[in-house]
């Protein structure tokens, strides 16, 4: 039965779109804790957990998305670990997010002079202090543009997560098209569907970094 | 008893021995400037001081406390050890305030209330109690040495050390620093400076200490020192920074 594609079928994609923004948020929350922790492993001065991240980092940017969305949706059921669709993309994207953020946000945190450590030392400061109060705080404003670069490409890669079955955007966007044979209408709907995700994202980071250098 | 007390120190960095046996004691109150040519150790031995830099032998004592010791808690030590660097290193991202009270606040747990007091109380003894709100950038050099300065005040040290405070600065702003050094050396406080300002060591330097190639040349009363120099390589120092 081919079915016209009309203003419903406009209304299923952008609620679909919802499924892309909440992978994107729990994926990029994950990315995040694991990735603060990763980036500040990275420059502690102990050896064996620096080595333990830049290898993690390596690793995980050394192998494709795709290949961890398959390792854990396929692979874990296989440990006895059933996993349905939406865990899976979480983990796995929490995993592959959180090698970028670490590296971008260990070059922020190193983009910081010595020196502004060695003043919080002297002041008495703990390294946690000095990471806390001094060194995260300015790092903040270089790691902003990377970091929402990171997170408009986040969200283009959710789409991968149709693969597993999760139903998001493109997924719909796929079923759509195969259900009324306009692909070319549907798929430029869903492009601007993207678009308007990543579009207002851009902008703010780029209204964030005028105001952050303000306030320098 | 002395308050800092530094024994036969040395300290390399990989291969280079930067000090080479250095021995000081230095008495409440007093003023010690310590002077010498570039590479001479002068940074690294304040650095070893508030335990920034390890050493490798020697020991170093202050007010009675071990700072090369595993043991020692290096957080408590450096609320007795200020310390201010030539390039300010103030907290950009903050401001005048906050990067005064950062330290009371979190280290001595201060109330919010009670820090920002005693950061009013500093910056009117360095002359800046209308930056309170200001941020560094918006500072001249000369002011932001100040406050920087102000900042280790607040943590009300025992030992104020200075590395060249005022060599980053224009000529003109130089004088504004050396204002506020005086009147902290004359409220007390225990100094060691490392400065290129001679007429500064001779006003206020109860003693001159000369390093050279990583040890203590030359020392004694900041005037004598200065006026009749003994080693040839003080001489020497002495007509270059005079010209
Ligand atoms: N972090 C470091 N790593 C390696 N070598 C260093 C380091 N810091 C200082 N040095 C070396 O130690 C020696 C003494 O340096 P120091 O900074 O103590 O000299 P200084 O007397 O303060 O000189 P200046 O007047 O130029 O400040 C120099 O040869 C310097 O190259
Ligand atoms: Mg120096």
């Amino acid at each position: 039965m081919i079915r016209e594609f009309g203003l419903i079928d406009v209304m299923y994609l952008i609620a679909a779109a919802r499924w892309t923004i909440a992978l994107t948020a729990v994926a990029f929350a994950g990315s995040a804790v694991l990735g603060l922790a990763l980036a500040i492993l990275r420059i502690l001065p102990i050896a064996p957990l620096r080595w333990f991240s830049a290898t993690y980092i390596q690793l995980v940017q050394g192998t494709p998305l795709l290949v961890w969305l398959f390792l854990i949706f396929f692979g874990l059921p296989l440990a006895g670990i059933s996993v349905n669709p939406w865990i899976a993309a979480a983990v796995a994207f929490s995993v592959y997010g959180s090698a970028f953020l670490g590296e971008i946000w260990r070059g922020a945190l190193t983009s910081i002079a010595r020196t502004q450590w060695e003043a919080g030392a002297s002041l008495g400061l703990s390294l946690a202090e000095q990471l806390r109060y001094v060194i995260i705080p300015q790092s903040i404003r270089i790691a902003i543009p990377p970091t929402v670069g990171f997170l408009v490409q986040l969200i283009k890669n959710t789409s991968l997560a149709a693969v597993i079955g999760f139903v998001e955007l493109t997924r719909e966007g796929q079923l759509t098209a195969a259900g009324t044979y306009k692909p070319f209408a549907v798929y430029i709907t869903v492009a601007c569907i993207y678009f308007a995700m990543c579009f207002p994202l851009t902008q703010w980071s780029r209204s964030l970094e005028r105001k952050l250098d303000v306030a320098r | 008893m002395s308050l800092v007390e530094i024994q036969d120190v040395s300290k390399s960095y990989g291969t280079n021995q930067v000090l080479k046996g250095v021995s000081l004691d230095i008495a409440k109150g007093e003023v010690v400037a310590v002077i010498g040519r570039s590479g001479s150790g002068k940074s690294t031995l304040l650095r070893c001081v508030n335990g920034l830099e390890p050493v490798q032998a020697g020991t170093i004592r202050v007010n009675g406390v071990k700072v090369n010791d595993p043991a020692t808690d290096l957080r408590r030590l450096r609320q007795e050890v200020g310390i201010v660097f030539q390039s300010f290193n103030l907290f950009p991202h903050l401001s005048v305030a906050d990067n005064i009270t950062l330290a009371p606040r979190v280290v001595k747990k201060q109330r919010p209330d009670e820090a920002r007091a005693v950061a009013r109380e500093v910056l009117a003894r360095v002359g800046l109690e209308d930056k309170l709100d200001a941020y560094p950038a918006q500072l001249s050099g000369g002011q932001q040495q100040r406050v920087a300065i102000a900042r280790s005040l607040a943590m009300r040290p025992k030992l104020m050390l200075f590395d060249e405070v005022t060599s980053a600065l224009d000529p003109e702003l130089t004088g504004e620093v050396l204002k506020v050094l005086e009147s902290v050396a004359q409220e007390g406080m225990t100094m060691i400076l490392v400065t290129h300002e001679m007429g500064f060591a001779r006003r206020f330097g109860s003693r001159v200490v000369f390093m050279h190639e990583g040890r203590i040349h030359e020392e004694g009363q900041a005037a004598a020192v200065l006026a009749e120099p003994k080693t040839p390589e003080l001489k020497t120092f002495l007509s270059a920074v005079l010209h």
